[in-house]
């Protein structure tokens, strides 16, 4: 089943020539109305009527994390703030986050592509969706929530959080769809046992899953627990958000990127080198249709394959194979990215304390876990040297990684120069 | 008036106060007393030693963090009720009590009983116009 059967399966010589089209379009668009991309390009020596190929994409500069903070908030923005209609944010490297602009337009784009993604897991306007992803700037909760209400399903958007709840909820509402992450999902089935609920007489039929890597053990764990078909569905704020790319239901292999809304590149993220379609490296997106903040040639970080070989399912569309790595330090807890350097920034702010710490994340049951341990500085020891104000700026550092980043750490001070010699700023204790 | 106290932060896994009594025996420093204070995850020995500097340089050169904490030390005599006559003057006049400890003399008449106040200024000056004996650092650290 399609959503937008036309487009979905567009022949590939007409999707090159529509992508081709687009992407010159962008480029007269944000050339003149960016002053990012002028200078970028001016720096490059290229202009946007140098691009005349798909081929000449590789000679545009790339972006990255670092120009969205440069550039914070909304310094890549490509249209007046009176024609954007909604604002969406990420973790950005350091302490700012990445802002995203949606205009009325991308809004509608945004939601026809989830439209796209909820179709080719078999979910139609009778199914009832349990939308567990996060609602509010994070991208997850209402890019599914209006993808569903385009294709007139009906949504429970209950959010993330208080497990209890949602499998009353799941019980009693009757819901044959439900999305959030894949260790959220494990989590709920564990909560389930302990409730003594049988999962396997809710409704449930599919699930959508996302937002962190999941192995396919995990996969089939959710699937068993549940007795649903879990899919897996990608997406990055960067680029849109949810939607960029979808499982189809042939056979558990791999997503389809939309791509007569963005261009793939798979690049060596050491050297920046295209690489072959179809050999592990970094993705990197072009969005072709979005107004309000186009980004041409993103870096997303995440390190993957691109499969080539014709699907079943019909769509032409390439696929790409789940992101289980990462090219950079970004750390994703419980579906929250976030980057060491932030934790730093947080501590940095905190009066005494020196930035002297460890990240330590590993499995708590099913969700992620995060200790953060910090060596009690000179400064906050010979001030206080009393249990109470060490455990105060123990509750502030809980505090403050919650406030900005939105998770909440185990926060343990360790003696003096424990952690140096430790080395490794973060050390990760899952297995995906 | 007020007496010094050395406070370490100590991580709660095996060996950690095991090596800060190690550091304080190597350099012939005798303890007075003692207190533990402890949460899940870390604790803080307080000491009351007889070379207050030399214990804060030894431990810092040990790699221990370590701070000189001032405390409140009052002879009170050792029976029933002794506690409780100074408990009664300060909190009388709101002062607040962090935490205390305490031990007894060598003769076994009197204890000595080592106070956290909120407010140690005040504190010696409602004690001593109270007639209890606020022992001064010198004295105690030469019991």
């Amino acid at each position: 089943m399609f959503y937008n059967e036309e487009f979905e399966t567009l022949p590939r010589e007409a999707l090159k020539a529509l992508q081709l089209k687009r992407l010159q379009q962008v480029l007269q668009r944000v050339y003149h109305t960016v002053g990012f991309y002028k200078k970028s390009f001016d720096r490059a020596q290229i202009k946007p009527s140098d691009i005349k190929s798909l081929g000449d994409l590789k000679k545009l500069p790339f972006i990255t994390r670092k120009d969205m903070s440069d550039n914070y908030p909304y310094g890549l923005f490509a249209v007046p703030m009176s024609n954007i209609v909604r604002l969406h944010a990420s973790s950005g490297t350091t302490g700012r986050s990445a802002v995203f602009g949606y205009t009325k337009h991308d809004v509608e784009t945004w939601s026809d592509l989830v439209a796209r993604c909820l179709v080719a897991a078999g979910i139609t306007k009778n199914d009832i969706i349990h939308n567990a992803f996060s609602y509010g700037l994070f991208t997850g909760g209402l890019g599914l929530h209006y993808g569903a209400e385009k294709i007139d399903a009906s949504v429970i958007p209950i959010s993330g959080g208080n497990a209890k709840r949602q499998l009353m909820i799941l019980r009693d509402f009757g819901p044959t769809v439900i999305c959030c992450t894949p260790s959220y999902a494990l989590h709920l089935a564990q909560e389930a046992k302990t409730m003594r609920l049988d999962l396997q007489s809710f409704k449930l039929r599919v699930g959508i899953f996302g937002a962190e890597p999941w192995s396919k053990t995990t996969r089939e764990e959710i699937e068993k627990a549940f007795g649903i078909t879990a899919l897996d569905i990608y997406g990055l704020s960067e680029v849109i958000g949810p939607g960029v790319a979808m499982e189809c239901m042939a056979g558990h292999n791999g997503m389809h990127i939309f791509e007569d809304h963005f261009i793939v590149e798979t690049i060596n993220p050491q050297t920046g080198e295209v690489l072959p379609e179809g050999q592990e490296g970094e993705l990197v997106f072009t969005s072709l249709s979005r107004e309000a903040i186009p980004l041409l040639r993103y870096r997303s970080g995440d390190i993957s394959r691109l499969i080539t070989e014709p699907c079943r399912c019909g769509r032409t569309h390439i696929k790409m194979e789940r992101a289980l790595k990462r090219s950079d330090d970004m750390l994703i807890i419980s579906g929250v990215n976030i980057f060491p350097a932030q934790v730093e920034a947080i501590l940095v702010d905190i009066e005494g304390l020196e930035p002297r710490y460890q990240l330590i994340v590993d499995k708590a049951g099913a969700l992620d876990a995060l200790e953060l341990q910090v060596e009690v500085s000179d400064k906050i020891f010979s001030d206080s040297g009393s249990v109470k104000e060490l455990q105060k700026i123990e509750q502030r550092i809980v505090k403050d990684m919650q406030d900005y980043l939105g998770v909440e750490p185990r926060v343990k001070l360790v003696g003096p120069n424990t952690l140096q010699k430790a080395g490794d700023k973060v050390i990760d204790k899952r297995h995906i | 008036m007020q007496v010094e106290q050395i406070s370490i932060f100590l991580e709660n896994k095996p060996g950690t106060l095991q090596q800060a009594t190690r550091v304080l025996k190597d350099a012939n420093i005798n303890i007075r007393t003692l207190s533990v204070a402890e949460t899940a995850d870390f604790g803080i020995l307080r000491l009351i030693v007889n070379d207050v500097e030399k214990a804060n340089k030894v431990l810092k050169d040990s790699g221990f963090q370590v701070s000189k904490t001032p405390v409140v030390a009052v002879e009170v005599p050792d029976r029933p009720g002794g506690l409780h006559s100074v408990m009664e003057a300060v909190s009388k006049e709101g002062i607040n009590v962090e935490y205390l400890y305490a031990f007894v003399e060598k003769s076994g008449e009197n204890a000595v009983i080592l106070f956290r106040f909120d407010n140690p200024e005040k504190a010696i000056d409602i004690l001593t116009k109270n007639n209890f004996t606020v022992v001064p650092g010198k004295k105690l650290y030469e019991f």
